[in-house]
C-alpha cells in the first residue's frame, strides 16, 4: 500500500512539473525595444522599452521563474501591489519643445527625483501598512532613498485626480533624490540579459547620464489570475527615457544651410556603442524611428515642393534625410483624422545583427526642416509668489497653447465647449496652505471660484502627520487664454532635527501633475499587426489621458541657529529660574524683615563694599541679615562660613565629577 | 466729578475713532501676519481657514490649521466670509472687536470702582484716611479703562484681526462677576475663559476667594488688630467706629454660599459649553479631536513658528528625548506659583488674578500683545497700592525698547535674511525678563503697601490707645 501511493504522488509531481514548465515556458516571454525620435529642437528622444511579462501565479504558491525577476515577484505577491510605477528622474522634459500631446510624454515625462505610485488589493486599513513594506522594499532593490516615503507626511493618497484607485491608490514623491548609476544597475539587474547583449547594451554610463533628460521606469502590473485575456499575470515594464544632443557630424554641405540643418546622428555618436546582436532570451528584439506628425507633414510638404512626387507608402521623406540601415517595416499610424498626416515609424530588427555585423543606425539629414510638436491643450507652470521667510503664495499658470492645427477637441461650438483640467497638488506639511484664501484668475481677471470648479477636494496637512493635498477639477471655457490659480501658505518652523544637512538650500514642494481628462492620446497601428504587436506600440494605442507635471518649487525656509541649543536650553532655563526664585523671595519674606533691615542699615554707617557684601552673604545664605553690631567683628565670621560652604560644594562637586564623570 | 466723568468718555470715544481710522487704513501695516499679534491660536486667518474646511463639510481641525474654540468659529466665521463692497475685508470681525474692547474697558471701570469702594471703605475703617487724599484726584477704574483702551498692544491687537479682544472680555467678565457678587455671570466668564484660551482654569483661585472674601483689603489681620484694639478701648465714644468694626468682622469670614453656587453654575455652563461645542463640531469630527486639536495643541508647543514667548525657540532647538521632561517643567512653572501666591495675597483676589493673568501671559506657549494688553489693564486697577513700586520707569522703557526692536530684529532675521534666530529669540527674553520683574515687583510693591498699611493702623492704635 505504502508503494503504490508513493509512486502515484512521483507520478503525479512528476506530470504536473512538466506541465507547469510547459505552460510557463509557453507564457513567460521578454521583449526589447528601443524607440528613437528625433526632436524639434535639434535633440534625439532614445526610448529603451523592456517587458517582461509572467503567467498567474498558481494556486499552489510555488514560482519558478525563469526570466521574470524574482525580487519583484515576491514582493508584488507579499504586498498584494495592483499595479505600481516607480520612476527616477532626472531634468525636466520640456513640453514645450518635446511635445505635450502624445503618449510619450504623458507616459514617461516624470517629475524630477523619484516618484512611486501603487495601488494595493488589500483592505482599506491595511493599505498604509502595505505602502510602507512596499517603500523599503524598494528602496533596498534599487538603492535610493525610497524609504522616506514611509512617513506619512510624505505620501497621500488622491482620490480621484491622479487616477481612478477607491482609496487603495498611495502616491509619494521625493524632488530632490539624486538619480544616478547605482539606481541603474538594479534596474539593469531584472532584465535577463543586464547590459551585457542585446539593446540595453546601449546604455553606456556617460553618455546617458550626460543627457538632459534622463527618466528610469518601472511599471508593475499584476492582474488577477481570473481575469481570463491575454494581459493576465504580471507585466513588468521598464523604460528608460533620455534625451540626448547629439554632437552634429559635420557633413560637405555649405555653412548656410547648416545652422538650419537637424543634426545627423547614428547610434555609435550617441551612445557611444553599437547594438551585437539581440540579447537571446528575447523573444523580439526591435529598433523603431519614429517620425512624429509634425515633421511628416513638413517632409512632405518640402518634397510636394521640390518634386512633384506624392508619398503614398514606403520611404516618404528619403529626399530629406538618409537612414545607414534600411528598414525592415514601415508602419503608418492610422489616423481617425483626416487632413493631418500622421506619423511613421520605421522598424529595425536587431535579430539578424551581430558581433561581426553590429547594429548601427545612422540618420543624416540632406535638407534643414523645421517642425514643431503637438502641445497640451494648456501649458501648465507654477512659481511662488511673495519674498520673505514667514510666507508666500503658489501661483499655477495655466496658459493655452496654439490649439488651431492639431485641436482634437471638436471646436465647432466655440461657446458651449469646456476644457476640463485636472490638477493634483501635494504640499509638505511645513508649508500651511490657506486653502480659503484659493483666488482663481480667468484671462487676468479674478473671477469667482465657484464658478469654475467643478470638484475640489482639499485634504489639509497635519503638522509632521500629512501632507496638505488638493484635487480639483476645473472647468474652463474652450477660448481660455490663461488661467491662474493662487493660494497663500505660511511657512513653518521646523524642529532643529527636522532639517536636512543643507538647509539652506531650501524645501522641495513636489510637482503638481496637471491632468486633461477630456484628451486622449493613443496611435492607431493598422490593426493586421496585432499578432506581431509588440509591447511598445500597443502601450501606444492605448488611449491614456494627457498628463504632464509642472515645475518642482523651492522654498527656502528659516534656520534657527544650529549651534546653539545648549546656550538656549540654558539661557531659557536660567530665566525660568529667575522668574522662579525672585517671586518666591519676594513671597517669602516676612513682614519685619525689611524694617530690621533698614534699621540695620542706618545703625552700620560703613563702607560701600563691606555693605555689599554682606548683602550678598545675606542672599547667598538665603536668611534674613542679622542686625550687625560692628561690621569689622562680623564680615570674618561671615566669610568663614561662607568659605566653609564653599569648600563643601566644591568636594561635592569633585566627588560627583569623580565618581559620575 | 462730572468733568472728569465726560473726560473719560470722551477718551474712550477718541480711542474708538482712532481704532476704526486703523482698520480703514489699507492693510494695516500687515498687522495681522505679525507674529507678536496672532499666534496660531488666535490669528482670525486661521478661523477663516476653520471656516471654509467646515463649510467644505470637513471637520474645522482636519488640517493643522485651527486651534481655537467651534463656538467662536460659529459666531466669527460667518462674518470672516462676508464682504461689503467697498469696505476693507474682515470690517464686521474688527467690528465684534473693537465692541468687545469696550466692552472690556467698561467692565474693566465698574470692576474698578468696586474695588475702589471696597479700599476706601476699609481704609475707613482702619482709619488710615489721609493715604486716600492723593487717590481722589484719579479714579483708578478711569485709568485702569483708559489705559486698556490706549495701549498700543490692545489697539494692535484688536486692528491686527486676533481673537484676543474676546478672550480678554470673557477673562474681564468672569473677574467683575466676581467682584460684583454676579455668580452666574462670573461662572460664565469663566468657564468660557477657560474653554476659549485653557490658561484662564487657574483663576478659579481668585474668583474663589473674590466670591468668598469679597473684594481687595487690606490683610484681615489688621482687622482682627483694630478689633481687638477697638475692643480693648474703653473709652471709645465713636459709635460708627463701633459699626465699622462689626462690619470689617464680618468681612473676614469666608462665605461658603456664593462659593458652591459658583461651583454649581460653573458646572451648569460648562456642560452648556460642551453641549454647544459638540453640536457645533458633530457632523464631521467630534468632542476628543476639538480637546486634542485646541487644548493638546496648547499644552504639547507643536507649533515652532516665532513668537514673543520663550517657548518656541526652546523646543524648536531642544533635543527630542528631553522634550516631554521640558514641557512638563514649563507647564508646571504656571502652576507651581498658584499656591504660594493664594496664600499670600488671599485677602488681595483681584490682585491675585492680575498675577496670575501676568504670569501666564508670560509663560504660555503662544502669547501674543493681546494677553499683555490684558494684565497691563489690570495694571490700572491696583494704582493706589501700587503708587510706589520700585523700576516703574525702568518698566515703561523696557517695554517700549521690546515693542520697538523685536520687529525689527524679526524683520532682519525673516524677510532681509541679515540677522539670525538669536536676534528675536534675545528680544523675547528680554520680554520675559522685564514680565518677570513687574509680576515680582508688583508683589513686593503689593506686600509693602500692606505693611505700610499695618504700620500706619498700628501706629494709629498706638496713638488712639496712649
Amino acid at each position: 500500500m505504502e508503494l503504490p501511493s508513493r509512486l502515484v504522488f512521483l507520478l503525479f509531481l512528476l506530470l504536473s512539473s512538466t506541465k507547469a514548465f510547459g505552460s510557463e515556458v509557453d507564457k513567460e516571454e521578454f521583449q526589447e525595444e528601443l524607440l528613437l525620435k528625433p526632436l524639434p529642437d535639434r535633440k534625439v528622444l532614445a526610448h529603451f522599452h523592456f517587458e517582461t511579462r509572467a503567467p498567474p501565479c498558481n494556486s499552489n504558491g510555488r514560482h519558478h521563474h525563469h526570466l521574470f525577476p524574482k525580487s519583484i515577484s515576491q514582493m508584488l505577491e507579499k504586498f498584494r501591489v495592483k499595479e505600481m510605477e516607480l520612476s527616477f528622474t532626472q531634468g525636466r522634459w520640456n513640453y514645450e519643445r518635446w511635445g505635450g500631446f502624445d503618449t510619450m510624454s504623458s507616459n514617461n515625462a516624470k517629475p524630477p527625483g523619484v516618484e512611486l505610485w501603487a495601488v494595493f488589493d488589500v483592505p482599506k486599513e491595511q493599505v498604509d501598512a502595505s505602502w510602507k513594506n512596499l517603500t523599503h522594499t524598494l528602496s533596498g532593490i534599487f538603492c535610493a532613498s525610497i524609504n522616506f516615503l514611509e512617513s506619512s507626511s510624505m505620501y497621500s493618497a488622491p482620490d480621484w485626480s491622479f487616477r481612478q484607485a477607491s482609496g487603495s491608490l498611495r502616491y509619494g514623491m521625493l524632488p530632490r533624490e539624486a538619480v544616478c548609476t547605482e539606481n541603474l544597475t538594479p534596474w539593469l539587474k531584472l532584465l535577463p540579459c543586464r547590459d551585457k547583449a542585446g539593446i540595453s547594451s546601449l546604455m553606456d554610463r556617460p553618455s546617458i547620464y550626460t543627457s538632459l533628460y534622463y527618466s528610469q521606469r518601472l511599471h508593475l502590473t499584476s492582474i488577477a489570475s481570473d481575469l481570463e485575456g491575454l494581459n493576465s499575470g504580471i507585466a513588468l515594464e521598464q523604460t528608460l527615457t533620455v534625451v540626448l544632443h547629439p554632437s552634429s557630424q559635420r557633413t560637405g554641405l555649405t555653412h548656410f544651410s547648416q545652422s538650419y540643418l537637424q543634426p545627423s546622428w547614428s547610434l555609435s555618436s550617441i551612445f557611444g556603442r553599437k547594438v551585437n546582436g539581440r540579447c537571446v532570451l528575447a523573444k523580439s528584439s526591435k529598433v523603431y524611428l519614429q517620425l512624429e506628425r509634425g515633421l511628416v507633414s513638413q517632409l512632405k510638404k518640402s518634397e510636394n515642393y521640390g518634386a512633384d512626387y506624392i508619398a503614398s507608402e514606403g520611404y516618404d521623406g528619403e529626399a530629406n534625410f538618409e537612414l545607414s540601415v534600411n528598414p525592415d517595416r514601415v508602419i503608418k499610424e492610422e489616423n481617425s483624422r483626416n487632413g493631418i498626416s500622421s506619423s511613421l515609424l520605421y522598424e529595425f530588427s536587431v535579430d539578424k545583427y551581430s558581433n561581426s555585423k553590429p547594429f548601427d543606425l545612422g540618420l543624416t539629414w540632406k535638407f534643414p526642416v523645421i517642425w514643431s510638436c503637438q502641445q497640451a491643450p494648456l501649458h501648465a507652470s507654477r512659481f511662488l509668489m511673495g519674498s520673505g521667510n514667514e510666507r508666500g503664495a503658489i501661483a499655477i499658470l495655466l496658459k493655452s497653447t496654439d490649439l488651431n492645427d492639431s485641436s482634437p477637441v471638436a471646436n465647432s461650438d466655440m461657446d458651449g465647449c469646456e476644457l476640463r483640467v485636472n490638477i493634483f497638488q501635494v504640499v509638505p506639511w511645513y508649508i500651511r496652505v490657506y486653502y480659503h484664501s484659493l483666488q482663481l484668475f480667468v484671462d487676468d481677471q479674478l473671477k469667482a471660484v465657484g464658478a469654475f470648479v467643478e470638484k475640489i477636494h482639499v485634504m489639509p496637512s497635519k503638522d509632521k502627520i500629512s501632507p496638505g493635498m488638493m484635487e480639483m477639477v476645473l472647468k474652463l471655457p474652450c477660448g481660455v487664454k490663461s488661467a491662474a490659480l493662487t493660494l497663500d501658505f505660511d511657512k513653518g518652523f521646523l524642529h532643529i532635527d527636522e532639517y536636512p544637512p543643507d538647509a539652506n538650500q531650501g524645501f522641495d514642494i513636489p510637482s503638481a501633475a496637471i491632468g486633461f481628462p477630456d484628451f486622449h492620446t493613443s496611435m492607431l497601428f493598422p490593426s493586421n499587426e496585432s499578432e506581431r504587436k509588440s509591447p511598445m506600440l500597443s502601450k501606444f494605442q492605448e488611449s491614456s489621458p494627457v498628463l504632464l507635471y509642472t515645475e518642482v518649487l523651492l522654498v527656502p525656509l528659516t534656520t534657527p541657529d544650529f549651534s546653539m541649543p545648549y546656550n538656549v536650553i540654558t539661557i531659557t532655563c536660567t530665566v525660568f529660574a529667575l522668574y522662579f526664585g525672585s517671586l518666591l523671595n519676594v513671597l517669602r519674606q516676612r513682614v519685619g524683615e525689611k524694617e530690621r533691615l533698614l534699621k540695620s542699615k542706618a545703625a552700620a554707617k560703613t563702607s560701600r563694599l563691606s555693605d555689599l557684601l554682606s548683602r550678598l552673604s545675606a542672599k547667598l545664605r538665603g536668611r534674613s541679615q542679622e542686625p550687625m553690631q560692628s561690621p569689622s567683628e562680623s564680615s570674618p565670621l561671615i566669610n568663614s562660613k561662607l568659605a566653609l560652604k564653599v569648600l563643601l560644594m566644591a568636594a561635592l562637586a569633585v566627588a560627583w565629577q569623580y565618581y559620575f564623570g | 466729578m462730572e468733568k472728569k466723568k465726560r473726560g473719560f468718555w470722551r477718551w474712550l470715544i477718541a480711542s474708538v475713532m482712532l481704532r476704526l481710522i486703523l482698520i480703514y487704513l489699507p492693510k494695516t501695516f500687515n498687522l495681522a501676519s505679525r507674529p507678536e499679534i496672532s499666534t496660531p491660536l488666535v490669528s482670525l486667518r486661521r478661523l477663516a481657514e476653520g471656516y471654509w474646511l467646515k463649510k467644505s463639510s470637513m471637520s474645522p481641525y482636519a488640517g493643522s490649521m485651527y486651534h481655537g474654540s467651534p463656538l467662536l468659529l460659529s459666531l466669527l466665521g460667518p462674518l470672516t466670509v462676508k464682504r461689503i463692497e467697498g469696505q476693507p475685508d474682515h470690517l464686521l470681525c474688527s467690528l465684534v472687536f473693537v465692541i468687545a474692547d469696550i466692552i472690556s474697558a467698561l467692565l474693566i471701570r465698574a470692576t474698578g470702582h468696586t474695588l475702589q469702594m471696597a479700599y476706601r471703605q476699609s481704609l475707613n475703617s482702619l482709619d488710615i484716611v489721609d493715604l486716600l487724599k492723593s487717590s481722589d484726584s484719579l479714579s483708578s477704574g478711569d485709568v485702569a479703562a483708559l489705559v486698556y483702551l490706549w495701549n498700543p498692544f490692545t489697539i494692535a491687537a484688536c486692528v491686527g484681526l486676533s481673537t484676543s479682544p474676546v478672550e480678554n472680555l470673557v477673562v474681564i467678565l468672569a473677574l467683575h462677576g466676581a467682584c460684583k457678587g454676579l455668580v452666574p455671570l462670573a461662572a460664565f466668564g469663566w468657564v468660557m475663559a477657560t474653554h476659549l484660551s485653557l490658561y484662564p482654569a487657574i483663576l478659579i483661585t481668585p474668583v474663589i476667594l473674590l466670591l468668598g472674601y469679597g473684594p481687595d483689603t487690606p490683610p484681615r489681620k489688621l482687622f482682627l488688630q483694630k478689633g481687638y484694639g477697638k475692643n480693648g478701648d474703653n473709652h471709645s465714644s465713636d459709635n460708627c467706629g463701633q459699626q465699622e468694626t462689626n462690619h470689617s468682622k464680618a468681612e473676614v469670614t469666608f462665605s461658603w454660599r456664593p462659593v458652591i453656587h459658583f461651583l454649581f453654575w460653573s458646572s451648569l455652563w460648562s456642560t452648556y459649553v460642551l453641549v454647544l461645542c459638540s453640536i457645533s463640531v458633530k457632523p464631521h469630527g467630534s468632542l476628543w479631536e476639538m480637546f486634542q486639536r485646541t487644548y493638546g495643541f496648547i499644552l504639547t508647543v507643536e507649533d515652532m513658528s516665532p513668537n514673543i514667548g520663550v517657548l518656541w525657540y526652546f523646543f524648536a532647538e531642544v533635543f527630542d528625548f528631553f522634550r516631554s521632561f521640558f514641557m512638563i517643567v514649563f507647564h508646571l512653572n504656571i502652576l507651581f506659583m498658584i499656591l504660594p501666591l493664594a496664600i499670600r495675597l488671599k485677602h488681595r483676589p483681584c490682585f491675585l488674578a492680575f498675577i496670575y493673568i501676568a504670569i501666564s501671559s508670560m509663560l504660555k506657549s503662544y502669547p501674543s500683545v493681546g494677553d499683555s494688553a490684558l494684565y497691563l489693564g489690570l495694571l490700572g486697577l491696583f494704582l493706589d497700592e501700587l503708587a510706589d513700586m520700585q523700576f516703574s520707569f525702568f518698566l515703561l522703557c523696557g517695554y517700549i525698547g521690546v515693542s520697538l526692536l523685536s520687529p525689527v530684529m524679526h524683520n532682519l532675521w525673516i524677510w532681509r535674511g541679515t540677522g539670525n534666530a538669536n536676534f528675536y529669540y534675545a528680544t523675547g527674553m528680554a520680554y520675559a525678563c522685564l514680565q518677570i520683574i513687574l509680576v515680582v515687583e508688583s508683589v513686593s510693591a503689593v506686600l509693602n503697601h500692606d505693611r505700610k498699611l499695618r504700620k500706619l493702623s498700628v501706629t494709629k492704635l498706638r496713638d488712639g490707645n496712649s
